[in-house]
């Protein structure tokens, strides 16, 4: 099987902010998203989940240079702020086309 | 009945017992939790149920009786935001933030403290002592508080920050996209949805769905007893977070209400409403709202520290207000707007 090196960007942020952070997204330029409900804690602590939801975990595969300016995004205007991490990996994916 | 009697039976209602029995259930560390699910479907109920008979009551109110209470309201809803942001901000040091986020959840209006107040008024002075149209002040209400605390919070850290300009870029939501998460939040979709249909569908059509909606029936009320018992929850889990609040929060977290309440009861009776009314307009002015200000707050004033606000509203405010503050804002309707 032919495969192609591609960017995952995973981003994990309080629930409130899934709606924004996927118009983001699709403005740089991701052409889809999957996104999952997920609990965890980290360094900012608790916050009552009950009132303000879970957090959202969103994942997209795109190009380097599009992971890049999304993380640019995220430092500019999330991270000081709300409870966001973000991370990503090389990956192999089928069909290129899909995804640029 | 004095004051005493009247916080006894007040506190010996299965609604105040349950929302008890959940807090002493995080305090022994039970396991017992409402799934999140759960807890979801039952605000929907609620919120619906009460846009719902506020519409069908609507359609047979006369535009003229809802007028002033409506202009006393909305007045309410623009002095509560101010009085407590300027408390917190200059005798409680709160930074800008946190007292503008703080201040949100107080202008706003808490959905079962005013069905708490009028549960209890009826039960002091029995059905109709409550002006049919009480949804619709709860709904104008809830949105002016939370926009003007909003307002000042984004204005004084514009503010602060062109003094400073620390070249720290956080985020600044416009005020567009506020207004639009407000008006579309979910307590305000299904209150003012809810009073739409009622309103189309008068006493007759509301008839057939009476029995599951109706504030009077059993399930309305089994459904609000299971509902404080996960806000008994929930203010439970808070408690541990009250040293982090600090003393002043917490005088202010009784204050407030207090001022607040007897301000509401007040206008409301220069507004011309009955004893009944008054009592649950106050206990409306004296509430802390936490379904719809925490994800305003959160997104527009993300420096705000949601330990202080979620903790006043739902550990301090909404307690003492379903436990002292509905009775005391009744003997101040009594006193301010004549026996009855």
């Amino acid at each position: 099987m032919n495969t192609h090196p591609m960017t995952l960007l995973t981003i994990v942020a309080e629930s409130i902010l899934k709606d924004r952070l996927v118009h983001e997204i699709r403005n740089i330029g991701a052409k889809g998203f999957t996104i999952t409900d997920v609990s965890g804690e980290g360094s900012r602590h608790r916050r009552v989940s009950e009132l303000l939801g879970d957090n959202g975990k969103i994942e997209i595969i795109v190009k380097r240079e599009t992971a890049d300016k999304v993380l640019e995004v995220l430092q500019k205007e999330y991270f000081i702020s709300y409870a966001v991490i973000a991370y990503m990996s090389e990956i192999q994916i089928v069909r290129e086309n899909k995804y640029s | 009945m004095t004051l005493l009697q009247m916080f006894q039976s007040n506190i010996c209602s299965p609604m105040v017992l349950a929302f008890a029995f959940g807090i002493v259930c995080r305090v022994i560390k039970s396991e017992m939790a409402i799934p999140r699910d759960l807890y979801t479907s039952l605000s929907i109920y609620l919120l619906f149920a009460l846009g719902l008979k506020g519409g069908v009551e609507l359609s047979h109110c006369e535009w003229r009786q809802i007028l002033l209470p409506g202009i006393v309201t909305i007045a309410i809803g623009c002095i509560t935001p101010v009085s407590a942001y300027l408390t917190l901000r200059y005798f409680g040091k709160f930074s800008i933030a946190d007292a503008a986020g703080i201040a949100a959840h107080y202008g706003s209006v808490s959905a079962v403290t005013f069905i708490a107040a009028e549960k209890f008024v009826v039960g002091q002075l029995g059905e109709g002592s409550v002006v049919p149209f009480m949804p619709t002040l709860l709904t104008l209400l809830e949105i002016p508080g939370i926009q003007v605390a909003l307002a000042i919070g984004v204005i004084g850290l514009a503010k602060s920050r062109r003094n400073v300009d620390d070249g720290s870029a956080a985020t600044s939501t416009s005020m567009a996209t506020v207004w639009h998460e407000l008006l579309t939040a979910r307590s305000m979709v299904l209150l003012v949805g809810g009073m739409v249909i009622g309103f189309i569908v008068k006493y007759e059509g509301y008839a057939s769905v009476k029995p599951f909606f109706d504030k009077g029936d059993w399930m309305f009320k089994g459904a609000l007893t299971l509902f404080l018992l996960e806000m008994g929850l929930v203010a439970g889990s808070r408690l541990a977070d009250l040293k982090h609040a600090g003393v002043f929060l917490m005088v202010f977290g009784v204050t407030a209400p207090i001022i607040h309440g007897a301000m509401g009861v007040y206008l409301g009776g220069l507004a011309g409403l009955d004893v009944g009314s008054c009592t649950v307009l106050g206990a409306m002015a004296a509430s802390a709202s936490y379904i719809a200000a925490p994800p305003a707050v959160r997104m527009t004033l993300p420096e705000a520290n949601p330990t202080f606000y979620l903790t006043a509203a739902l550990a301090i405010t909404f307690p003492f207000n379903l436990l002292i503050g509905i009775p005391l804002y009744f003997r101040m309707a009594q006193a301010m707007v004549g026996q009855n």
